[in-house]
């Protein structure tokens, strides 16, 4: 037990109370509600994809170009395979790269955010030059250049884009945190003695993270929609299923199956819609200064 | 506009411009493999592989080079494409014209039409066409560009007929003057209505949000009570103060909608430099790839300060920290 441990400038971290508040206030409008069911449906179909997968999507196993049948309720594509259960294991893949991505976006961002906002001085001057700098960054264009170096492949993906997605986090924390540290909480964790890095750490980011987790649904949205267009141009990794491999096989072919374009698009759609209206609902609610 | 300011917001793409020339750098020789293989490929052949040792500089101390480099890039030279035999400016330039008409028309499309959708949504007091205004701007917010291309395609191309499916103009056509800048338009239609409409969504979105508050404002609520028409209080006293936000979004989304470009050049096979991008990188065509790169990532830096300028501008209250 540290020294500080029975002093009573309690609100640092959000409560339970807080939270259930959060999920009421999303789950009571009724766009939240729609992006907290898609995003939830696109979670559970992630993971359970082998589950509810009726085919293998790779095995060549049905008849060839056949529209939605019972068999196979989104058609097959051009060698046979079953369009269903590609779509269901590409939300896998989309998920496990804006999932890894996302951790990389909140690590980083975090830590520049907090560092700039709290240090002040030269520090945010340099790191709020350097944000400015990734921010503009072409990232698209970015991991182009990096798969010409180092061919497709998940991982290089996730670096390329968690290393230039950030800059918009850090400016929330940032923002979060020049408000957070002139408050009286701060100011009696710093009379009692705590350290610099423990009131960064346990007073500042508990209450800073918040609006830059609701703005993460956001972040996260742009990432799918940049690793389907990669998939797209035929630069995605060709050992996982994809939505954006999909919609490239499907593009040889839209005179004769319009099925093939239509529901991996729609796929992507309705993700991206899910996470972008959790995002708007979670950033009405926590607040979060861009 | 201060001077102070603009001087200030120019000299900051000095630092901007060197740190995308080193993150380039960098990558040459973080590929696996000597760096010439990466620039160069594996299937030239060793006069090549001389040439492009020397253009770069790689037998150099590594800080020389990056100065060979930096000397190249700011000189417009990015080396020669092997696999197509030909200096990669040449290769660029020759696909530029293409990709600047689908990006300028969707620029403009884009603005005028996100204008008049976030006018149409603001103005709206009934709440049904505004959320329908709203829901299809939402909707095109989140659609992947490749998707609403290949719906484009399949409605209005390939089911009613109405435009062509591929390419910048008619195959074998001989047609001159008019009548190519007519076939050329009909082409041009569908790409840049798909590159145009998520662009739509942004401009629509923001007019509409600062808009509505332009028009509770006290100042509006005064011209109305003047009794001028509703249409003159809107844009004389609602649109001009809501403008400079729409100003930044424009131009910060320059850099999305060269990004768009590439996918939609795929989708209706347009010959512009997004998929010279796409081929150059299945066939690991390095220098062109590369070449591209530095010329959207300066394109898209450059057009960022230009917009802050502008916006400083319209907004006198700017200014640099």
């Amino acid at each position: 037990m540290s020294a500080t441990a029975d002093v009573p400038f309690e609100p640092a971290a959000p409560g339970v109370g807080r939270r259930r508040g959060v999920l009421r206030g999303v789950l009571g409008t009724p766009s939240g509600l729609l992006g907290a069911a898609l995003t939830g449906t696109l979670v559970v179909v992630a993971v359970f994809a082998p589950a509810l997968a009726p085919y293998d999507p790779f095995a060549i196993d049905g008849p060839v170009l056949h529209p939605p049948s019972v068999a196979h309720p989104l058609g097959t594509d051009a060698l046979g395979r079953d369009l269903y259960s590609g779509v269901l294991y590409g939300t896998r893949t989309s998920l496990v790269v804006a999932g890894t991505v996302g951790v990389l976006v909140l690590l980083i961002g975090a830590l520049v955010g907090a560092v700039s906002g709290y240090a002040g001085r030269w520090a945010d001057d340099v790191l709020m030059r350097l944000t400015e700098a990734f921010q503009v960054l072409p990232r698209f264009f970015l991991a182009i250049v990096v798969i010409a170096f180092f061919g497709p492949g998940i991982d290089r993906l996730v670096l390329v884009l968690g290393f230039t997605s950030w800059p918009m986090l850090a400016r929330v924390v940032r923002a979060e945190v020049l408000s957070l540290k002139q408050r009286e909480f701060i100011a009696a964790a710093k009379a009692h003695g705590a350290s610099n890095v423990r009131v960064v750490v346990r007073e500042i980011l508990p209450n800073a993270l918040p609006a830059a987790i609701a703005l993460l649904g956001l972040v996260l949205a742009q990432v799918i929609l940049i690793e389907a267009s990669l998939g797209f141009i035929g630069l995605g990794d060709p050992n996982a299923m994809s939505w954006g491999y999909l919609a490239n096989e499907a593009q040889r072919f839209l005179r004769v199956a319009w099925w093939l374009p239509l529901f991996p698009g729609l796929a992507i759609l309705l993700a991206v819609l899910g996470l972008n209206l959790l995002g708007d609902a979670l950033t009405d609610i926590l607040g979060g200064r861009r | 506009m201060s001077w102070g300011y603009a001087v200030r917001r120019i000299a900051q793409l000095i630092p901007t411009v060197a740190a995308i020339l080193l993150a380039s750098f960098l990558l040459i020789h973080l590929a696996p493999g000597d760096p010439v293989l990466a620039l160069a490929g594996e299937h030239g052949d060793a006069e090549y592989y001389e040439f492009m040792r020397d253009k770069f500089g790689l037998d150099q101390p590594l800080h020389e080079q990056l100065l060979t480099y930096a000397g190249n890039v700011l000189t417009a030279d990015f080396g020669v494409s092997y696999v197509r035999g030909r200096p990669v400016l040449d290769v660029v330039l020759e696909r530029l014209p293409a990709t600047l008409l689908l990006t300028g028309a969707a620029l403009l499309l884009s603005t005028v039409a996100g204008l008049l959708a976030g006018v149409f949504t603001a103005t709206r007091r009934s709440r049904v066409p505004d959320l329908t205004v709203s829901g299809v701007l939402l909707t095109l917010y989140a659609a992947p560009v490749f998707w609403l291309g290949q719906l484009a395609i399949l409605a209005l191309a390939l089911g009613a007929g109405w435009f062509p499916v591929q390419g910048m103009s008619t195959a074998g056509s001989d047609a001159t003057g008019l009548a190519n800048a007519a076939d050329v338009a009909h082409h041009l239609a569908l790409p840049a209505i798909v590159l145009a409409s998520q662009e739509i969504a942004a401009v629509g979105r923001l007019t509409r949000v600062g808009l509505r508050d332009e028009l509770d404002s006290d100042h509006v609520r005064m011209a109305r009570a003047k009794g001028l028409a509703e249409a003159t209080v809107v844009v004389k006293y609602g649109l001009r103060r809501a403008l400079a936000p729409v100003v930044t979004v424009i131009g910060g989304r320059v850099g999305h909608l060269v990004a768009g470009a590439v996918i939609v050049e795929v989708v209706f096979g347009w010959p512009g430099l997004g998929r010279l991008l796409v081929t150059s990188t299945q066939s690991r065509d390095v220098p062109i790839v590369l070449g591209i790169f530095l010329l959207v990532a300066v394109t898209v830096v450059v057009a960022n300060v230009i917009t802050d300028l502008c916006y400083a501008w319209l907004d006198p209250r700017v200014r640099y920290r």
